[in-house]
């Protein structure tokens, strides 16, 4: 039948358009991934949970927040960081499963007991960035907001920030 | 085609399998009340209208949970049981055995009306998702356990009048509905082990207290095998109408059946290992597997995009045999307002819909992309145009059409009815746009965030986020005044007296080509299956198990410390 020749072809057709466009997004993610250099957050199996949260300055312009997810704030709740300065965010959490999203960065994470979720990041711009839980974590889910603060420079930071050089590894290990 | 199909004469439904169907359809729209009135609530909160943790006795997070297990779970799961019986029994007329529909029925209300009562008194404020650590009552659990049970009830009635009808009719194709019925419940059945494994065996005992702790992320991974397949259960019943019911109403044919097949087919085998794309911000798992699990979600959007085409194809046909010429004559010449074919604008509006919800769903599986969206007010902007477009618009039209013809009753307010999904249409677009935007800028959904980012008093109130928040209180409005008139016909054509005959006759196109006995067998894909699963969730669990370092106890969402 002619008309079936039709129909076969058209959709074919459609068929190969639309694994095309498929193939033209995923390579859109891949340059996402290799050219502009962002991905997701790996499994790492190194760090093992902790309790309390901490800032450690690792070097100069190179920081590690350890957060740690509770019913219903962060800790550490405020964080004081210069600008320009790398950070190499870990998060776990005490209780329940939340979340830790940063506003206007690519740092959107889930933060689950007994597991230590890890994602670097770099603060460029100046300004208050707001930590906000975007995961239900009970009643004050929507009371649990934190802060990063990026100042112009290292004098005016207002915090203790513990001067370890023995942090944690960088990126942890990945088991694929 | 199966020749019956074409006589297009009802088909008498026996009393039990009529009271049975009936009741699976009005009971979940009678829950829907509560659902939709909790939806309207939702955007009051959020945008600060209701400014605290409760209105009315029923506060946010309860009536959050209500929403979702209503509106996502309950209505649509009865839907499916209902409509598939149906279906399955008019293209093969094969009687369904009369004890398992009965057993699957009574195990569906009972699981319902279960979780239910810790639900209505606030001792199960965990949403939809119930993620652990935060515990609900037991019997929230086993309720959603016996609701699942019930499917898989019905599925096995499925598959005894499938393989009856095979043996029957070997040199034929399978019918298109019953292959959609199928496929619909091969995936959930596949999907919902893993499931059943979590609440039984892990969620079940550590809510009663007899396991101490279980592994949350593996629980979240057991969820997510099952989350995102449940979200094809809701749309291949959307698509058989659309394949089957669609073009007959549109006055032309199915463009072609061996590709809508081929579709069926190809959900087999993609919409299950795509779980970890609701994880890819999870601890715990390789960007190896969730990279993976991002490009076989790319592979499920194919079949999509074949529907996509296929409907067009054929609404294009039916559009010129009924009069329209050129490139977009044919566009003019379709039933968007007849209120005889109201099903045409049910199914044309979540259409519409669903061109927004394809597209905000391929950002949402685009791996990195995911990171600017995830758990923002962004997703639920998304499905609302996906579950709450189409899904649930072609739900809407069907349930009613299928309540008018099993009861012989003419639809009350027609006029009314066919503008209820265009209503329901701009008012979803225009909440959906005011979640969408602010999400793109970190708005949190599931939060109350009146108390917060929308409270002038909090130090966290967002200025920009007003303008938005109003619009989804409008878009929201409009939803719920659509609802309210689908309610009123709903209702007042169930009650009204009967005009004639009480018989089932489901609109069934016919195809512009033949599709033979061309992709009539499950038995390939199937295989198909579970080797994809093999290969995307071995590493999967495998990262979990030297990433994870123990379990959690259960919290109540009251307070933070742990129960025991
Ligand atoms: C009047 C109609 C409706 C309105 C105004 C409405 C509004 C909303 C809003 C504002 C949210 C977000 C709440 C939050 O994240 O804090 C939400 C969530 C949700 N809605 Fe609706 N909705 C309506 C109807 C529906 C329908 C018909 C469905 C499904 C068929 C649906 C399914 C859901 C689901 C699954 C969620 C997510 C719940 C969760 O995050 O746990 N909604 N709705
Ligand atoms: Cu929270
Ligand atoms: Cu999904």
């Amino acid at each position: 039948m002619e008309n079936e020749k039709i129909i076969q072809q058209q959709e074919k057709k459609a068929l190969f358009i639309s694994i095309l466009l498929m193939a033209v997004f995923i390579s859109m993610i891949v340059y996402g991934i290799k050219g502009v250099g962002v991905d997701l957050p790996t499994c790492i199996s190194n760090v093992q949970p902790y309790e309390t949260g901490k800032v450690v300055q690792v070097s100069d312009k190179e920081y590690e927040i350890y957060y740690v997810a509770r019913m219903w704030f962060f800790d550490p709740q405020n964080v004081e960081i210069p600008v320009g300065s790398k950070v190499r965010i870990y998060l776990t959490s005490l209780d329940v499963t939340h979340g830790l999203h940063i506003w206007g960065t690519n740092v959107n994470l889930m933060a689950i007991p007994n597991a230590v979720n890890y994602y670097e990041v770099k603060f460029n711009k100046e300004g208050e960035y707001i930590v906000s839980c975007h995961e239900y974590c009970g009643i004050a889910h929507q009371n649990m907001i934190g802060k990063i603060i990026v100042k112009s420079s290292i004098e005016n930071l207002g915090q203790n920030i513990n001067n370890i050089q023995t942090a944690a590894q960088v990126g942890g290990e990945k088991t694929w | 085609m199966v020749e019956t199909q074409e006589r297009g004469e009802g088909l008498k439904v026996e009393g039990w399998l009529r009271f049975i169907t009936l009741f699976e359809l009005v009971f979940p729209t009678i829950l829907l009340i509560l659902g939709i009135y909790n939806g309207l609530l939702q955007v009051l909160y959020r945008a600060g209208i209701i400014k605290s943790m409760s209105f009315l006795g029923i506060s946010y997070y309860q009536g959050l949970t209500l929403h979702g297990v209503i509106n996502a779970i309950v209505f649509t799961t009865f839907f499916i049981v209902a409509f598939s019986n149906l279906v399955m029994y008019y293209y093969t007329r094969i009687q369904l055995s009369k004890g398992l529909t009965y057993i699957a029925f009574a195990l569906m209300v009972v699981g319902t009306l279960l979780a239910a009562i810790p639900m209505l008194i606030g001792k199960a404020n965990v949403l939809y998702t119930f993620y652990p650590p935060l515990k609900a009552h037991p019997m929230f659990y086993i309720g959603a356990a016996l609701l699942v049970v019930g499917t898989w009830v019905a599925f096995l009635s499925y598959i005894l009048v499938y393989l009856k009808w095979k043996k029957e009719n070997p040199q034929k194709g399978v019918p298109l509905g019953v292959i959609g019925v199928m496929s619909t419940f091969i995936i959930w059945f596949v999907a919902t082990v893993p499931l059943a494994y979590a609440v039984l065996f892990m969620l079940i005992p550590w809510s009663l207290g007899i396991v101490k702790e279980i592994n949350i992320m593996v629980e979240r991974t057991l969820f997510w095998f099952f989350g995102h397949p449940l979200v094809y259960f809701w749309l291949l019943p959307s698509y058989i109408m659309l394949y089957v019911v669609l073009p007959k109403i549109a006055g032309g044919k199915l463009f072609s059946e061996k590709f809508a097949r081929l579709v069926f087919m190809l959900f087999i085998i993609f919409s299950i290992p795509v779980g970890v794309h609701h994880q890819y911000s999870d601890p715990s798992i390789g960007t190896s597997m969730k990279f993976l699990h991002g490009v076989l979600t790319f592979a499920v959007a194919i079949p999509s995009f074949l529907t996509a085409f296929n409907v067009a194809a054929s609404l294009e046909y039916a559009g010129r045999k009924n009069g329209g010429n050129g490139i977009f004559g044919w566009w003019k010449k379709l039933p968007y307002t007849d209120p005889k074919k109201y099903l045409f604008a049910y199914m044309f509006a979540g259409l519409v819909l669903f061109l927004f919800g394809g597209i905000t769903g391929i950002v949402n599986a685009s791996y990195n992309l995911n990171s600017v969206v995830h758990n923002t007010a962004w997703v639920p902007g998304h499905f609302h145009t996906t579950v709450g477009g189409l899904v649930f618009l072609s739900f809407l039209g069907m349930s009613l059409y299928l309540v008018q013809k099993l009861l012989g009753k003419e639809v009350k307010f027609q006029r009314l009815n066919v503008l209820v999904p265009y209503m329901w249409l701009i008012g979803v677009i225009l909440m959906s746009t005011g979640m969408s935007i602010p999400g793109i800028e970190g708005m949190p959904r599931r939060t109350n965030i009146g108390l917060t980012y929308l409270n002038p008093e909090s130090e966290f109130f967002r200025p920009g986020w007003v303008f938005w928040s109003y619009l989804s209180v409008i878009g929201g409005t409009i939803m719920f005044i659509s609802m309210f008139s689908y309610f009123v016909i709903f209702f007042s054509t169930l009650f009204s007296k009967k005009t004639s005959e009480a018989d089932l006759y489901i609109p069934t196109a016919q195809s512009l080509d033949d599709a033979g006995t061309s992709f009539s067998s499950f038995k390939p894909w199937i295989a198909i299956l579970i080797v994809l699963i093999l290969v995307a969730y071995i590493p999967t669990f495998y990262d979990l198990s030297k990433a994870t370092f123990g379990g959690a106890p259960p919290y109540s969402p009251e307070l933070p410390v742990p129960m025991r």
